[in-house]
């Protein structure tokens, strides 16, 4: 466990890093996931979620989890990220520099790697890769995270990748999934499903079925183990839990907290939940009345029972939030901030305070998140004790993300987790973000979340986002009640489930890890 | 109109004395025609009145506005709208139905695949249910008011009565999860062999015709009854024939009109009706097609599947037209 007790600093080193090699730190993986020794061969089925006929091949447009899993089947990234401390890891990238002020990167790749063609992975094809999706007319839904980047070329061998500001995260924003490794970047059909990972796309049926063959020239040895995989869209839930229970398929993503009771009873199946970074929110605009309020604001977050919507809304698989975006599954989670709780007379205390009189309308579906429309009455109820009236208003799912979220004062909403501190910041804390959907603006805030970024004192940088985090739990418009699981099931034959923080699914790398022992 | 015509247009009075049943055809063929393009119409302003759009729901939480710009302009969404029909209708008559907007594939050649799954199962759960509906309509009328009839008619109703949905979910646990002898989940894919793909819809084939029967089997029977107080049927009797043979022999044929229609609207009903049963049974069939397009707003997916649902509605109920003019003599010369 090597890894797993290394923090952050340590293993980025002051402005350096020599990359372990794979081979080591795939073995230490290993042993730390699952002791047993893994069984080679085998038809692997997964029954999953969030695939339609809509979706596309190339990685630039994956949006759904059926697409994320597929991408981590046949493609790699230049890093990936430890399934349990969320550091970065060596992917196609062995290893990686960074100068002293974080701003421009080396990056050392793998010489050995062979596309599924069979030609040699170059330099060259990281650099097309990065560009593809970084340039300002792509549709890559990784195009925001690469904002920073000023320019990517090939020098002397290997990845020179030069930021506009120092960001000490810039190996772990290459892990994303969008991000795989194609040949020539892509550009001459990017849609062909040709990359470096363990298994080769036989068929691809958008939104019904997808197989794949193990890659026999992989470069890595200890994944893949199944020699084919059938991934098959099942975006019923009682289909998948049929599936599973009957023994055809090994694996289902997406278990329904209300049912996993039920299901747990099948002799068969194994639920498998890991800790995830998403959340459940209502979130404030803290620039519109009466959320302008910082006591309403406050009133409003002591007055949500945390630990009934806990265990009624998500049945105990997750964690209770307090009132900021980051969670232990973070790297660098700030430690000893003090866990609001529901207290009714607080909540009344800073509600007299506000001065507010008559019932806030609370906006809710079921789209925001499963249970959305539970959670918003659960929240109506513990807010009633306080002396707070709270209206629910129950909108439609379809177009919720674009008429509702981030556009009205008050409502639920959801959000996955991302893959730093810094980036989950960015995305909707700052002034300017695009997403700041709880419209919090303090130039100071944004001051703190710069710093940070490009700070590489590790003591320095967690101590910075304790203060990150107490500003937006003390005076933002986030009221975070829960951090849910990711939950699935499998029947008891499928072993070497990794409990990975990074996403779901094992961070979408399940095929790539498990075996099954039949 | 017709006394009209027959005075001012002497060829298409001939016509039309001549051949009765060639002109009527022709009529429908035409009316048809100018029905689909109708409904071409309506889907087309449909759409585009449709609040949302293609660009943020498609990038969901990942849209910054820049990826938002980039993707309308490159689908060209700045065009007129009449342009832009006048465009897709070209191509839809050619049976070119334009480029998927999510995935950038062609939509006919996306639809084909899905087109050809929903008539497989159409096909297989008409062929049963059609002729059980009908045999079991007969049924019915010969023991009227009887046991048989009785039974017939309560599990019938009882089946069209539970959601489809729910009869799905019976299936499964019963045949799929509990005794294991049937396949689950339903998925067919190219390259299947055709048994594998018989024994795969067996439950959604058979939930399908148990929410079909019900509708065809009272429409035989009532339409049956209706002429079996006829002199010509009480003729039949008096000369002493058996029940079934005056049933199937002189009673079915002119009970045939209404028969046929109820039929074609069930067959239509199985093609472009069934996606919460394709959805339970994980069937890859147009419905659910068009229901992942509309909730990526991907339109032209989703006019292709209108247009063509419409083109199968339209189509069955010519046929079935066409089939009640051929069954009776009578509507052929309309008075």
């Amino acid at each position: 466990m090597l890894l797993g007790g290394m923090n952050r600093r340590e293993f980025l080193g002051r402005a350096m890093v020599a990359g372990m090699t794979l081979a080591t730190a795939n073995s230490l993986l290993a042993s730390s996931a699952n002791a047993q020794q893994p069984k080679k061969g085998g038809h692997l089925k997964l029954g999953l979620k969030g695939g339609a006929s809509t979706d596309s091949l190339d990685p630039a447009a994956y949006s759904t989890s059926v697409m994320f899993i597929t991408g981590r089947c046949w493609g790699d990234t230049l890093v990936e990220t430890h399934p349990t401390t969320g550091a970065p890891m060596p992917g196609l990238a062995e290893s990686w520099e960074a100068s002293p002020d974080a701003a421009v990167w080396t990056f050392k790749l793998r010489k050995d790697v062979k596309f599924h063609d069979g030609r040699i992975m170059k330099v060259e094809d990281a650099v097309a890769t990065l560009k593809r999706h970084s340039d300002e007319t792509s549709k890559s839904g990784a195009l925001g995270l690469l904002r920073s980047i000023k320019s990517i070329e090939s020098k002397g061998g290997d990845l020179v990748i030069t930021l506009s500001e120092g960001n000490a995260d810039l190996p772990l924003t290459l892990s994303d999934y969008h991000l795989l490794v194609q040949p020539n970047g892509g550009l001459d059909n990017p849609s062909a499903p040709i990359g470096t990972g363990p298994y080769k796309l036989t068929n691809f049926q958008p939104g019904v079925r997808i197989t794949f063959e193990k890659n026999r020239d992989d470069w890595h040895s200890d994944r893949g183990h199944a020699d084919t995989v059938e991934i098959i869209v099942m975006n019923d839930a009682t289909a998948r839990v049929a599936a599973l229970s009957s023994g055809q398929v090994h694996y289902i993503n997406s278990v329904d907290a209300k049912t996993v009771g039920l299901l747990k009873r099948a002799r068969n199946v194994e639920i498998l939940n890991s800790p995830g970074k998403g959340f459940y929110s209502f979130l404030m605009h803290c620039d519109t009345a009466p959320f302008d309020n910082n006591d309403l604001r406050l009133a409003l977050k002591y007055a949500i029972d945390r630990e009934a919507m806990l265990k009624q809304v998500i049945g105990g698989y997750g964690r209770i939030g307090n009132d900021y975006p980051i969670n232990t599954s973070y790297a660098l989670a700030p430690e000893g901030i003090e866990q609001r709780m529901y207290d009714p007379d607080k909540a009344a205390f800073h509600y007299k305070k506000s001065g507010h009189t008559g019932a806030l309308v609370l906006r809710t579906a079921d789209t925001a998140f499963s249970g959305a429309v539970d959670a918003a009455v659960l929240f109506q109820q513990s807010a009633k004790k306080a002396g707070i009236q709270i209206d629910v208003k129950r909108e439609p799912d379809d177009g919720y993300w674009s008429n509702v979220w981030n556009v009205q004062p008050f409502c639920a909403s959801y959000w996955g987790g991302r893959a730093t501190q810094d980036l989950r910041y960015a995305t909707s804390y700052v002034s300017n973000a695009e997403w700041n959907d709880t419209r919090f603006k303090r130039p100071d805030f944004d001051k703190l979340v710069l710093q940070a970024r490009s700070e590489l004192d590790e003591a320095k940088r967690k101590e910075l986002y304790r203060q990150i985090a107490v500003i937006v739990r003390d005076e933002g418009g986030l009221i975070l009640p829960v951090f849910n699981d990711y939950l699935a099931a499998s029947t008891k034959s499928l072993k070497g489930f990794v409990h990975d923080i990074g996403n779901d699914s094992s961070n979408g790398y399940v095929a790539s890890r498990v075996w099954i022992d039949a | 109109m017709i006394h009209s015509s027959k005075a001012g247009f002497m060829s298409g009075r001939t016509l039309r004395q001549r051949f009765p049943l060639l002109s009527m055809i022709i009529q429908r063929l035409l009316l048809s025609v100018v029905l689909l393009f109708a409904v071409s119409i309506v889907i087309f302003g449909g759409i585009e009145a449709l609040p949302g759009d293609f660009a943020t729901t498609y990038l969901g939480q990942s849209a910054t506005p820049q990826a938002v710009a980039n993707i309308r302009t490159e689908l060209g969404l700045n065009k007129p709208v009449v342009t832009r029909y006048v465009e897709w209708l070209g191509g839809a008559l050619t049976g070119d139905f334009g480029t998927s907007w999510a995935n950038r594939n062609s939509v006919s050649e996306q639809i084909g695949g899905r087109l050809g799954n929903s008539l497989f199962l159409a096909f297989f759960a008409a062929i049963i249910s059609v002729p059980l509906a009908v045999g079991l309509g007969m049924l019915a009328v010969l023991f009227r008011n009887r046991l048989p009839d009785r039974i017939i008619n309560i599990v019938s109703l009882a089946a069209i009565s539970l959601p489809e949905f729910f009869v799905g979910y019976l299936l499964i646990v019963w045949f799929a999860v509990n005794t294991g002898i049937a396949t689950f989940p339903a998925t067919v894919y190219d390259g299947m062999p055709f048994l594998d793909r018989l024994s795969a819809i067996a439950l959604p084939t058979a939930t399908l015709v148990l929410v079909v029967i019900a509708h065809m089997m009272r429409m035989t029977r009532a339409a049956i009854i209706n002429v079996m107080s006829s002199a010509y049927v009480e003729t039949a009797e008096l000369k002493g024939l058996g029940g079934l043979r005056i049933i199937a022999r002189h009673a079915a044929p002119n009970a045939l009109a209404p028969v046929i229609n109820v039929v074609a609207l069930n067959l239509a009903y199985l093609v472009v009706g069934v996606v919460v049963v394709e959805v339970v049974f994980v069937y890859p069939g147009i419905g659910q097609y068009m229901v992942d397009a509309v909730s990526v707003r991907d339109m032209p997916v989703v006019q292709a599947c209108g247009f063509i649902f419409a083109a199968f509605y339209i189509f069955l109920n010519m046929i079935a037209d066409i089939l009640a003019i051929i069954a009776n003599p009578r509507l052929r010369h309309p008075r």
